[in-house]
């Protein structure tokens, strides 16, 4: 018998999956068809693997009109114009460092036995042996920091919640992934949900909490199904519930879904949302490590963060901390989209250089152009032009360029690019997103959009520069949270690295003014 | 493909929102009115209220927040295309500006913002179903197919 792979990854299924699993199903009954999570390498999706004595050998892209070709050579000597050759020797791959990715791709994702038979559990069953404040410091020492944008130090929070004495505490996980160009929290729930759940098993045991939520956004409708199926499935085995691997402590986890607002994911804003209250952003402190989830201590991490957990807990803090430069510790789960030729999930120890990424990885465009900018860390994140791509992908070095890091999110702009529709577009986003709670946010957003059609438009452009400085510098200062407080980055690196696309008048074909979401 | 969705009525509405007894059920019983009816009668503000002693204002505040929740009954085919920055570098503005072309009494088009399909955009969901490197032709063959299938559900 044969054993094939097809993605069941939303990104698989969008360019037909479904399509090539259903009729490889048809012309090869005798075939067991495990729907895995994706490899990454998106570009070559639907990717399809067969199982083979020296490795999994991958073939891709496959079109539905190359099934019954593809069958047939499955069934022969494997020969296929497709053939890519064995898997985890394809050297996008082989070059990895995954440690938070690796069993994606690999696994079933909904095979609890396939899960253990890849060393899952191992990290929940090492900590089940441990004392609160053990576990707490592992996670302090390997130097995670979360990777939801602000990069603060994961062991820290966890050490305040464990910390704050109270009858019930909660673990909630940010899977609100709304950033543009980031899936990287989809891709981990869709390919190895139990991951994250362990991950949250120990936090929840390091901190004494007994309640967890991950609340995922609704435009992810595979990711919540498949973290529900999940959820099912492990409390069947005891990973979760009320004792978990006969320990006697309790803990449970709840899928959550968000309601199409981007500002739910800044933790305050989705703890009010998780509530069933308006996604509207607290003011801090106090901390939610402190009051948080129905004014217990919580701890707040991105999905990202918490499925880093288990490899820490399984090899130890050193083994991650081996990962990295300085003090951006472990690996990034970076993720290539836009205009690029090689998009997806490259995780690498922090530090790999941009281009590395942009032009190694990446391929560069995918139309085959020069690329023009790149735009680092989501919406809010820097628009970099194509002679910076030099700096390291760390929290620091981005830092000091003028960028963020962000959730790890890479998106590549070709030359046809215009940067002062970029910029505007940042603005009418925050207008379109911003919870209306403090004023620079909701006034200033449609603010800066009319300032910049002014001066796209050849109004005074000097003065009404100046104003868009100042208006982004209030903007900065004094939003409460990064909706407000990092749109301008956007804007005035483009403003910055830049400035001939704000002289030149063009006509909006799209706007979401005539359009509202 | 297209969700069957009840009736709206009170009783029917009153059953729906008596299974929502998590803490905090307020969203969770308009996503679930929703889910039901296709969207959410203004009359459920009330009912909501009373089911958790809350106030009518509340409720209409979290209705009126969230941008998936809606107060009208849907079209029968829906088109979301994605206007985020990575599918913009790809096209998604002259995806959008095709997908206007559909818009009709039985096709609505929106936008949104990010599918999480950055690497294969532009990207499109028609009628709840995601589609990757959608092309103009692309989109019209698929809305075609989905107004197509939901008359064959109607004949049925």
């Amino acid at each position: 018998m044969i054993t094939l792979y097809v993605p069941r990854d939303s990104a698989s299924r969008s360019v037909g999956a479904d399509e090539v699993a259903e009729r490889l199903a048809a012309l090869l009954p005798d075939a067991s068809i495990v729907r895995n999570g994706s490899r990454g390498m998106l570009w070559l999706e639907p990717l399809v693997e067969i199982q083979t004595p020296e490795g999994r050998v991958a073939y891709g892209p496959v079109e539905e009109s190359d099934v019954a070709s593809l069958a047939a050579a499955l069934l022969a000597d494997g020969e296929h114009s497709l053939c890519l050759g064995l898997t985890d020797e394809l050297p996008w791959l082989a070059s990895q460092e995954r440690l938070t990715f690796g069993r994606v791709g690999v696994i079933d994702p909904l095979d609890p036995d396939d899960y253990l038979a890849h060393g899952g559990i191992a990290g929940l069953r090492r900590a089940l042996t441990m004392d609160r404040t053990s576990i707490v410091d592992e996670v302090a020492d390997s130097g995670l920091r979360g990777r939801g944008g602000a990069g603060f130090p994961a062991g820290i929070k966890w050490r305040t919640v464990e910390a704050t004495a109270s009858a019930q505490k909660y673990v909630c996980v940010n899977a609100d992934e709304g950033d543009s160009g980031t899936f990287a929290d989809r891709m981990l729930m869709e390919g190895d949900p139990f991951t994250l759940l362990e991950g949250m098993a120990i936090a929840g045991v390091a901190v004494g909490a007994t309640i967890g939520y991950v609340y995922i956004r609704s435009e992810y409708p595979d990711a919540i199904a498949t973290m529900q199926s999940a959820i099912g499935l492990a409390r069947d085995r005891g990973w979760l519930g009320s004792d978990l691997l006969s320990s006697g402590l309790a803990f449970d986890v709840h899928v959550r879904v968000g309601a199409g607002s981007y500002v739910c994911g800044e933790e305050t804003a989705m703890l009010e949302s998780l509530e069933g209250k308006r996604g509207i952003v607290r003011a801090k402190p106090p901390l939610p490590a402190i009051s948080g989830l129905f004014g217990q201590p919580t701890v707040i991490n991105n999905v990202l963060t918490i499925a880093a957990v288990p490899y820490i807990l399984e090899h130890g803090p050193q083994a991650y901390a081996a990962f990295g430069i300085g003090r951006s510790l472990g690996t990034s789960v970076y993720q290539l989209g836009g205009n690029i030729a090689q998009g997806g999930i490259v995780e690498r120890g922090f530090g790999i250089s941009l281009a590395e990424l942009v032009n190694g990885y990446g391929g560069g465009t995918r139309s085959g152009r020069p690329v023009r900018a790149v735009q680092v860390g989501g919406p809010l994140g820097a628009y970099l032009p194509a002679h910076a791509l030099d700096v390291a992908m760390d929290y620091e070095s981005l830092a000091a360029a003028g960028g963020m890091l962000g959730h790890g999110g890479v998106v590549v702009f070709d030359e046809t690019v215009d940067m002062a529709e970029q910029a505007r577009f940042a603005m009418e986003f925050c207008a379109e997103e911003s919870c209306g709670k403090c004023t620079p946010c909701r006034i200033g957003s449609t603010r800066g959009v009319e300032v910049i059609d002014r001066i796209r438009s050849g109004e005074d452009r000097e003065a009404n520069t100046a104003l868009l400085i100042d208006l982004c510098e209030v903007m900065t200062d004094g939003s409460l949270c990064a909706m407000g407080g990092l749109t301008p980055m956007p804007v005035l690196s483009a403003l910055r690295n830049f400035s001939e696309d704000f002289n030149r008048s063009t006509n909006d074909e799209w706007s979401t003014d005539d359009h509202p979401a | 493909m297209t969700i069957a969705h009840q009736t709206w009525s009170a009783d029917a509405a009153r059953a729906v929102i008596a299974t929502c007894d998590e803490p905090g059920p307020v969203l969770i019983s308009l996503q679930a009115l929703q889910h039901a009816f296709g969207y959410v009668h203004p009359d459920a503000t009330q009912l909501v209220a009373d089911a958790f002693n809350v106030s009518r204002a509340d409720v209409y505040g979290v209705l009126t927040y969230y941008s998936d929740l809606r107060t009208t009954p849907p079209s029968e085919v829906e088109v979301r295309v994605c206007m985020g920055e990575a599918c913009q570098a790809v096209g998604a503005r002259e995806l959008m500006a095709a997908a206007q072309q559909h818009l009709g009494p039985r096709c609505d088009v929106q936008a949104v913002f990010c599918m999480g399909n950055c690497a294969l955009g532009p990207t499109a969901v028609v009628a709840g179903r995601l589609h990757g490197r959608v092309t103009t032709v692309g989109l019209a063959n698929s809305v075609s197919r989905a107004l197509g299938s939901t008359e064959a559900g109607e004949r049925q």
